[in-house]
């Protein structure tokens, strides 16, 4: 195992100068982000999912991405409160396989990619998804990246930020008009 | 007068037991209200009507420990986080099923009046008439014309929007200016009338909701969150409504954790004396005295009463002598959906939530209409733009793909049956005597299906619906025949019907006991057919008739 400071001036070495934030994963011998769990939801699995939340729905211009609407933490809530046991398996083992497909395929943990790395491990993850919904029998469960999309999707579309500044929501409308011009690019109601 | 004598005791306080209890004082009578459950209390105890979506932990959706503790609830809608405490609790009171029947229960003050749709119709003579023509069940005792101005007289209380549209099936009312269709709905109405050259009809909603002033009560806000209860007051609901009203003259006394057990009988003067009350909360027993007696229980629950009433007389209970009481359960059966997506629009949209939609009234078996079944349906339904939950062709995930989703996307239209259950006497609730409640109360057995003219006619609900909507243009049309279970409409309807014969019937024209002529029972179970149209408005209108003859009767000295 090579020692700490070591690393250091190898990573300085390679790269011709200091690195901002390189000791953030220097943890070993290989770049690694922090120990993901596959049978409970830890603070570390919250960031994670916040990562995947964050690269489906990201900060655009017009408003904040899930990860400012709390995504991880309202996906542990549901997946632990409403998911049945086989699928908070299927959930909890599909942040390990996750985080696999990201070393496969990219060398890396997810944590550690580049936001369009990130893109692209979840574009083409999405479509292995997507392809796996079509071919399965009805009664056969759900791939991990299906569950994580919805909930996505779900969690941040029904929360404040979501609802107030992604899409368009009015506590009391006082009045219902069945026909009101709409221009493309003015937002969806929430409810 | 004694501490637990009254003029008339009510039991229940939802839709009919509020009508009940409001008449009766508003002339004059001193009034027991009698409620099961615990009390909620108007615009107070409505905790979440004002929270946002984000408000609430799993967002409104249902936990496995819910899903767990509520094994009846938990099959259809009703089993969500945001107005689980007023539902009954499945485990406290169990029953037995013969046959599946979904029972979805209101035990507090208000009852289902908190939680209904709010459809309003009113039944036509094609439906009081329907019985004697086709030779079903018994003669209805009533007609239109004998209702027509109890429901004028209802309407203009409770509220209730929409629009005349002159159709014999569905008699117009004292309606209050009626909510929108939408641009879609509007044009898809057009074209279903252009192409059934006028015979089938697309309308707006006919709904229990203020739309213009109304004495006491709040206009609609379109927030379409009504079944949280509605600060405005907006929707007709006991709390909203009848309570007020009764409570203002003084002359009504509302007990909630009031469990009747039975109705007390006397048999030399061949009247009621009052009812036995259990306090769901102490366990003691309570004796309440009155000269009148309205079961407004809710269908099912006023057929246990009596099924536990006077049965050293009747071993079958108090209304059993014509060997009906307990049978022709009914409900409506839904579970039929037919959907698609309209081309176009996409610059147009709408404002506010509104907690209606669309009615294509029944249209079978009607005006030269014959089908190889009895009796016909209704649809119910809406168009509206896509949300978020949908797929983008173009993008999987990232900027692209969460813009697109902040904009509305197609516009989508859907709607489902509602079809007319004959009422058959095998269709029925008996005591099962094995089992007990939470307070050791034997509990209903309820035994009941849908037969094969209930299962012919939603064929033609699927045919029909997926015509209709490809006749107006709507695009990839589809639809299924989900869950027809009996229980899920939520109307139960008979049980203790009405009709001309003492023999066949266990009340009379008056929705009063033929063996007992003090007790009237006035919610569902007096339902001599169903129809198909949503039943609560005739609760209404046949309650405040019952009053009136009742209190004209006691007057007369014939109570």
């Amino acid at each position: 195992m090579m020692n700490r400071r070591d690393a250091l001036t190898r990573v300085s070495l390679i790269l011709g100068g200091t690195i901002i934030g390189a000791e953030a994963f220097l943890t070993g011998c290989k770049p690694a982000a922090p120990a993901l769990s596959t049978i409970e939801f830890t603070e570390n699995n919250i960031t994670f999912l916040d990562e995947v939340g964050e690269t489906i729905l990201p900060t655009t211009e017009s408003s904040p991405g899930a990860k400012a609407a709390g995504i991880g933490a309202f996906m542990k809530v549901i997946v632990s409160d409403c998911y049945e046991a086989e699928d908070q398996k299927i959930f909890l083992e599909g942040i390990g396989q996750l985080n696999e497909e990201a070393k496969t395929k990219a060398g890396k943990d997810f944590l550690l990619l580049s936001a369009d790395e990130k893109t692209e491990l979840l574009t083409a993850l999405d479509a292995t998804a997507k392809a796996y919904e079509e071919g399965k029998a009805d009664e056969a469960k759900s791939h991990y990246f299906t569950m994580m999309k919805q909930l996505t999707l779900w969690g941040y579309f029904s929360s404040e930020v979501g609802a107030t500044q992604a899409l368009r929501y009015v506590e009391t409308p006082g009045r219902y008009d069945g026909c009101v011009p709409y221009e493309k690019g003015q937002k969806a109601w929430a409810t | 007068m004694a501490e637990n004598e009254f003029d008339a005791i009510v039991v229940g306080s939802g839709i009919s037991g509020g009508w009940a209890a409001k008449e009766l004082c508003e002339k004059g009578l001193k009034v027991m209200m009698l409620e099961r459950g615990k009390n909620i209390e108007h615009v107070k105890d409505y905790v979440n009507a004002q929270k946002g979506p984000w408000e609430f932990p799993h967002r409104g959706t249902r936990t496995q420990e819910m899903i767990e503790a509520y094994p009846v609830l938990k099959r259809d809608y009703p089993l969500n986080e945001m107005n689980l405490d007023w539902w009954a609790n499945d485990k406290d009171c169990p029953y037995t099923e013969v046959k599946r029947f979904d029972w979805f229960r209101g035990y507090h003050v208000g009852g289902r009046s908190l939680l209904w749709g709010r459809q309003s119709y009113r039944l036509s003579d094609f439906d009081f008439e329907a019985n004697a023509k086709e030779g079903i069940a018994v003669d209805w005792p009533v007609r239109y014309n004998e209702i027509k101005p109890w429901y004028d007289y209802v309407e203009r209380f409770a509220g209730v929007s929409g629009s005349k549209e002159g159709l014999p099936q569905l008699p117009d009312g004292e309606f209050l200016p009626p909510m929108e269709l939408n641009c879609v709905e509007k044009d898809v109405a057009e074209r279903i009338k252009k192409h059934y050259e006028g015979k089938r009809h697309l309308i707006i909603g006919r709904a229990a909701h203020v739309t213009a002033p109304i004495e006491g009560r709040g206009i609609c806000q379109y927030r379409n969150k009504c079944w949280l209860g509605c600060p405005f007051g907006a929707y007709f609901s006991t709390q909203s409504s009848t309570l007020p009203a009764a409570m203002k003259t003084g002359n009504l006394t509302l007990r909630p954790f009031s469990i009747v057990t039975q109705v007390l009988y006397d048999k030399d003067t061949k009247k009621a004396t009052g009812v036995e009350v259990l306090d769901a909360e102490t366990n003691q027993t309570y004796t309440y005295k009155a000269k009148i007696i309205f079961l407004n229980a809710s269908t099912i629950n006023s057929t246990w009463i009596l099924k536990n009433s006077a049965t050293d007389i009747w071993p079958e209970g108090l209304g059993s002598s014509s060997g009906e009481l307990g049978h022709n359960l009914m409900d409506h059966h839904l579970g039929v959906r037919v959907s698609g997506w309209v081309e176009g629009y996409e610059d147009k949209y709408y404002f506010g939530r509104r907690a209606n939609g669309f009615y294509i009234p029944r249209f079978q078996n009607l005006f030269g209409d014959k089908r190889e079944y009895l009796r016909g349906f209704g649809y119910q339904g809406r168009a509206s733009r896509e949300n978020w939950a949908r797929e983008i062709a173009e993008y999987s995930i990232g900027a692209d793909f969460k813009e697109a989703l902040t904009e509305p996307g197609r516009w989508t239209i859907g709607m489902g049956g509602f079809g007319e259950i004959l009422p058959y006497h095998e269709n029925k609730v008996t005591l099962d005597k094995t089992k007990t409640d939470k307070w050791g109360l034997n509990v209903v057995a309820i035994d009941c299906e849908l037969k094969e003219n209930e299962l012919n006619m939603r064929k033609d609900m699927l045919t029909d619906g997926m015509e209709i909507l490809e006749a107006a243009g709507v695009k990839d049309v589809s639809g299924y025949d989900g869950d027809g279970t009996p229980g899920r409409g939520i109307h139960e309807m008979g049980t203790a019907r009405m009709g001309k014969d003492p023999k066949t019937s266990v009340l009379n024209k008056w929705n009063q006991m033929w063996d007992a002529k003090n007790v009237f029972v006035t919610d569902g179970s007096f339902m001599t057919s169903a129809a198909c149209q949503n039943p609560s408005l005739t609760y209404m209108a046949f309650t405040a008739r019952a009053v009136d003859h009742a209190v004209s009767e006691l007057n007369k000295m014939n109570l």
